[in-house]
Formats: C-alpha cells, structure tokens, sequence
C-alpha cells in the first residue's frame, strides 16, 4: 500500500479525517515554500499537496492564479517542483503533486513518474486529465509505483464515477462544488452526497476540495470524507501578510486551527 | 448556405475527438457531462432535418449567405493570380463566425440552456455571440483580454449595445488565452444552466469537429462557385489561420480534391525568428492547452508562451487539432505572414478593389501575394486561388490608421 494508504488507514483508525494542504512550487520563492511546507506539517497538516504552477490554470480561482503567477514570475522549473519534494517528503510527511497535464507531458511522462519516486513523492493529482486520456500516466504510476488521484465531480454520472475511482490509487478526490478553487464562506451541500456515491463503489479513501478555509469548515467535511483538502485559505496567510515572518505565523495559526477541525469530526 | 454534413475524409476524428495524435479532452471532470450532453445534441441535430433546415434558414435569411466568391481583377493583375474572395465579410456581423455562433445558438436552445458565455479576441466572436444572444432571447458574458478590449473598444461598445455583459479579463497576457481561461471558469461553475460558445475549432472535443461542421459550408458553397464561375476546382484554397474556424470552414470541402493546395497563413507578428509571434504550427510544438493537444507556443516546462500579432483574432498561443493533424498529414501547408506583410497586403486590397479586409484576412492576402508566384513557376499557367475573405477591417480601422500614420492628431 501506498504511504498516502497508510497515513488514511491510520487516521481512520484514530477515527479522524486526514489534513490535505496545498501550496504552490515555488511561491514565493523556492526556499520560501519549502519553508511554508514545513511549517504547515510541523502544525498538524497530514499530506502536502505540491502544486505545480502553470500558466493557464483553469480550475483555479484567483487567489491560486496569483500565487502560481508570482512563483513563475520567480522563475521556478518542474525540476525544482521536484527538489521542493524531496525537501518536504524528508520531514515524514507523505507529498503528493497536483499539476495540469501540459507540464508533465513537456517533461515526459515516464521521465517525471521516475523522478517523482526518486523524489519520495507518492503520486499525482490530475485535475485536467480524465481517466479516457491517462493511458501514458497509466503505465508510468504502475511501473514506478505511483498514486494516481483522478477528480470526480457532483455532475459525475454514476458509470464515470465508477470508472474514475477504479482509476485511481492512493486516494480519490471529490470536488465539493461545481466551480474553481478557493475558499468560501460555506461547503457545499453537494459534497457530502457525493461522497457516498464514491463509497458505493470503491474502498478508496476520499478526499474532499474546494471551498474550506476554517477549522468548523474542516471538521463538518470530516464528518463524511477521509481527506479534507485545504488550498487557498492557507495560501493567502502568505498572500495577505505584510512579511515572510508574519506569512508564517499567519499559516501556523491556520493550520492548527484546521488540524483541531479533522481531529473532531462533526457527526 | 449549404449545411451540406457528408464528410467523405470520414475517418477523423475518432469518437473521443482525436485527430490522429491531436485533439481528445483535456479537461476538469466537472465539464465532462456538459461536453457528452453537447455531444449528443450535437450529433443529433446534424442527422435532423429541422435542425437543418433552421440552421439553413438562419444562415440565408438573417447572415445573408450565400457569400459571394469575386473575382477581384485589379487584386489579381498584382498577384500575378486569378484569386477569388469569398466574401464571408459580407455576412451580417461582419465575418465567417455568424455561421459558428448561429448553430451553436440553435443547439443550446435545444438543450434548454438559457445562458451563453464566450470568449474573444478580435471582437467579432464576441460581436456575433451577442448578436445571436438577442436574437434567441439568452443572457450573454463576454470574456475579453483587457489589452483587446482597448485594440478594439468599437466591438466592445457594438457587444454592449446588444444586450451582453464584457468582463475585461486582467489575468496573464490580458488576450485572448486569458479569456478562454475565464470563460472556461465560468463554465466550470455554471455548467447546469449555460453552454459556452466557443468562437473557433479548438478546445475540447466536440467543439473542434462541431465548429468546424458548422462553418463547412464556407468551402461548400466555393467549391461550386468555383466550378460554375471557371469550370474547375481551384489550384489552391488559402486561410488566415488564429484558432482555425475560417481556414477548415472553406478547406473541409477541398480535403478529398487532391489536388486543390490548401494555404493556411499563421499570423508571423514580428518575424517567427523574433519570438514574437502567433504562428502555433510554424513556431510551437506538440502540448496540451485549453482541452486539446495540438500545437502551442510553450517553453520547455510547457508554460504557454504570450503569442503577439497586430491582428487580435490571431493572437492565440494554439491552433485547432485539425490544423496540427492536415499539418502533420502533409495535406495542408502553414506558412507564416509577418504583421508589416498582412499591412501591406491590407493597404493593396483597399486601393485596387476598394474593400477594406479585417486584418485577420489580410494575413491569408499577404500569404497569396507570396506563394503565387512559386506556384504559377509550378504550374507554368496563371494558378486560380480562392482565398477565404474572413471579415471586413471596420473594427480596424483605428489600429490600420494608426498603423500607417494617417489618423489626424488633435
Ligand atoms: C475576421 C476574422 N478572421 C479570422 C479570425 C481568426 O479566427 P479563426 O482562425 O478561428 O478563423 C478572426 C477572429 O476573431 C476574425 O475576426
């Protein structure tokens, strides 16, 4: 099993949702996420989510177009996408990427799945590519032993979440709203419905995204999903502050507050 | 107009879209069902006669086509060509892109959406959406890069007179690739009750294969005019190439015609060598962006790359899959056609047959100012080109005055 199973297995086991947060490579600057990463695991964030900034993100909403702009404006590579893994996966914390496809392809799929394991990165989070389109990432995640976390969406027909999530590995992730990213001031309603059409046909984890951004947010999800996925919340704690200091305590704050919220599910 | 569907190529795209390696969906799951239900309607209403016959209705009575193929004599004699126009500025709105819009209009009140979203670069996509939103009774939002809207306030104001809300989009080079962005996270969030009406044969399946069989009758209708006008096919059909909407509306009918040339003219900005261009084919490489692979303008990590052209509809960092697939074919030929080339072919239109060319279709002009001579050294006869005229320059009229310095200061 992969080391996302595990940390699931155990979080379930000590009857609590996992903490998923997200941060761009790179933003602001590569040493500065590395250092926002490793704050947000010594707070009690579970799995880092190393997202790839691209160009043209179309499932994001402002606040991680902004932060993805400023990390490319700073120059940041794929390659140093994957040093910022290996830097993070050292403090025991499993790191998962989430990135569009167009940079995985520029860098070969087999080559990256391999660098990616080198890295002691456990998979990929595929937001733009389906499961009908994923045939090289198919054999790449088999043959270096990767996770594949495909999306499923609350307008999924029941046959293409049951194709998706037989896709997947490591994790599935449930999008809670129809729309982009970032923090609103209420979840969805769809979310947690969605989750049990996911649980009608895998054992898969689930991991849910889009819209959490407090601690009450964070434990009302884990009432119903393994994962709660937390982006743009944390990344304006650095946006907003008016300095890296105040940026890290802002996002040190924030990540205990949610790391409280999925140790006590609402139920 | 002709909605003539055979399809004699026949065997792409394949059922999910792809053009050989081109084409396919690339894209958040939450559009899936969207693009299956459009799919579907889509499928549906080109094997129903009542769609056709509406579409056809439309396309005469309200666009006003059939356009015209002229032969433009004065034009010509500096061609060293017999060319033909096929004069989609003429249309009602001013370009080839009324026939895209009007189909997709018909099919989204057939899926009872009530909301139309679109992006655009030169304004005229945008311009025929809210036309075509006014004449179906549809909300319409417009997504427009904020520096276009400043090449091209006169469309925004004709947008705004229609009834549609522009949104200026200020993320990343504020063209054309931006808008798409947006557009697409509007879809992403309002899919239950909008269609968003894509302006050009790129994006995600099936919107290259649909727009193109929506714009097809472009090349339908000038085959025939050609055959009854010189009683041959043409030697070469030639296109300005953005997104490619134009240049397969009058190529699809010449596929099969091996030997009819197909020219596509990619927008060379400041020289392809410069950097600063739009020429995806010529300039680009294979990559995925806005739901498809085909070619784009990227660096090596795949970060689209700002394309630049003087002309706004070309300014687009990609090109439809089935230009990457008739490029990759060999069956068609992209050149690229600098910015002061597409001017000076601009200026001898305006001055040897008194039409004033969109920019865009100055481009494809320009082109055939170059390849006639090499193909009349081929032929050892003067060639016959039909080149499709893709709108009319009136929405450019301040970007050409300034261009050749004849606007008067204040
Ligand atoms: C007159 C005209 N021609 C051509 C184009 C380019 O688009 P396409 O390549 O899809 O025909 C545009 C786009 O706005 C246009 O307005």
């Amino acid at each position: 099993m992969s080391r996302i199973g595990v940390a699931f297995d155990k979080a379930r086991a000590d009857g609590r949702a996992l903490l998923v947060g997200c941060m761009p490579a790179g933003f602001p600057t590569v040493e500065g996420s590395i250092a926002a990463m490793t704050a947000m695991v010594e707070s009690g964030v579970d799995v880092i989510e190393v997202e790839i900034p691209y160009s043209d993100p179309v499932m994001d909403g402002p606040v991680i177009q902004r932060a993805s702009d400023i990390a490319l404006a700073g120059g940041v590579r794929t390659a140093d996408t994957l040093r910022i893994v290996e830097a993070v996966a050292a403090t025991g914390a499993p790191v998962v990427i989430m990135t569009y496809w167009n940079p995985i392809e520029q860098y070969g799929v087999d080559a990256f799945a391999r660098d990616l394991a080198a890295a002691g990165g456990t998979g990929l989070i595929t937001p733009d590519l389906i499961p009908e389109e994923a045939g090289e990432w198919l054999a790449a995640s088999d043959a270096y032993g990767l996770d594949r976390t495909f999306l499923v969406s609350p307008s999924s027909t029941d046959a293409r979440v049951r194709m998706t999530a037989a896709h997947c590995r490591g994790f599935v992730y449930a999008t809670a709203i129809m729309g982009v990213t970032g923090a609103r001031a209420q979840t969805s309603q769809a979310a947690p419905v969605l989750v049990s059409r996911v649980r009608e046909v895998t054992d898969l984890p689930v991991g849910v995204g889009l819209g959490v951004g407090t601690g009450v947010q964070a434990a009302a999800v884990a009432g119903y999903a393994d994962g709660v996925i937390v982006g743009s919340a944390l990344i304006r704690c650095l946006l907003d502050a008016s300095d890296s200091a105040a940026g890290l305590t802002s996002l040190r704050t924030l990540s205990a507050e949610l790391a409280e919220g999925v140790r006590n599910p609402a139920r | 107009m002709s909605t003539d569907t055979s399809n004699p190529s026949g065997e792409v795209p394949d059922a999910a879209g792809h053009f050989g390696r081109f084409g396919g969906r690339f894209v958040p799951e939450a559009l899936v069902a969207a693009l299956d239900e459009l799919d579907a309607a889509y499928r549906k209403a080109m094997t129903d006669e009542d769609f056709l016959g509406e579409f056809d209705a439309l396309l005469r009575d309200y666009a006003g086509g059939p356009s015209l193929l002229y032969p433009a004599r004065r034009f010509s004699a500096e061609a060293g060509a017999r060319i033909l126009l096929k004069r989609e500025d003429l249309n009602h709105t001013g370009a080839h892109k009324v026939r895209n819009v009007l189909g997709q209009a018909l099919l989204t009140k057939r899926m009872g959406k009530k909301r139309v979203i679109a992006e655009t670069g030169a304004g005229q996509h945008g311009v025929a959406t809210a036309t075509a939103a006014a004449l179906f009774d549809f909300e319409c939002v417009v997504y427009m890069g904020e520096v276009d809207t400043r090449r091209q306030a006169l469309n925004v104001a004709r947008m705004r007179m229609l009834g549609a809300t522009v949104i200026p989009v200020t993320t990343g080079s504020r063209t054309l690739k931006d808008a798409m962005n947006e557009a697409m996270r509007d879809w992403v969030a309002n899919v239950d009750d909008t269609h968003y009406l894509i302006g050009t044969a790129a994006g995600p399946h099936p919107f290259p294969e649909m727009v193109r069989d929506f714009v097809r009758g472009i090349g339908v209708e000038a085959r025939q005019q050609c055959l009854d006008l010189t009683g041959a096919l043409p030697d070469a059909v030639a296109a300005c190439v953005g997104g490619g909407s134009n240049a397969l509306g009058i190529f699809h009918a010449f596929v099969p015609d091996a030997g009819v040339r197909l020219y596509g003219f990619e927008a060379g900005g400041e020289g392809v060598e410069s950097g600063r261009h739009a020429a995806s084919i010529t300039g680009g490489s294979s990559g995925v962006l806005h739901g498809t692979r085909t070619y784009v303008l990227q660096n090596s990590d795949g970060q689209t790359i700002e394309s630049h052209s003087i002309s706004a509809g070309l300014d687009y960092p990609g090109v439809g899959p089935e230009h990457a697939w008739l490029h990759d074919s060999g069956r068609a030929t992209y050149l690229p056609v600098t910015d002061a080339e597409a001017m000076a072919a601009f200026e001898l239109l305006c001055r040897t047959e008194g039409i004033i060319p969109a920019i865009e279709s100055s481009h494809a002009l320009a082109g055939v100012l170059k390849v006639a001579p090499r193909l009349a050294a081929e032929l050892g006869r003067e060639p016959v080109i039909v080149v499709n005229l893709s709108g009319r320059g009136d929405k450019d009229v301040h970007t050409a005055g300034e261009y050749f310095g004849i606007l008067d200061k204040e």
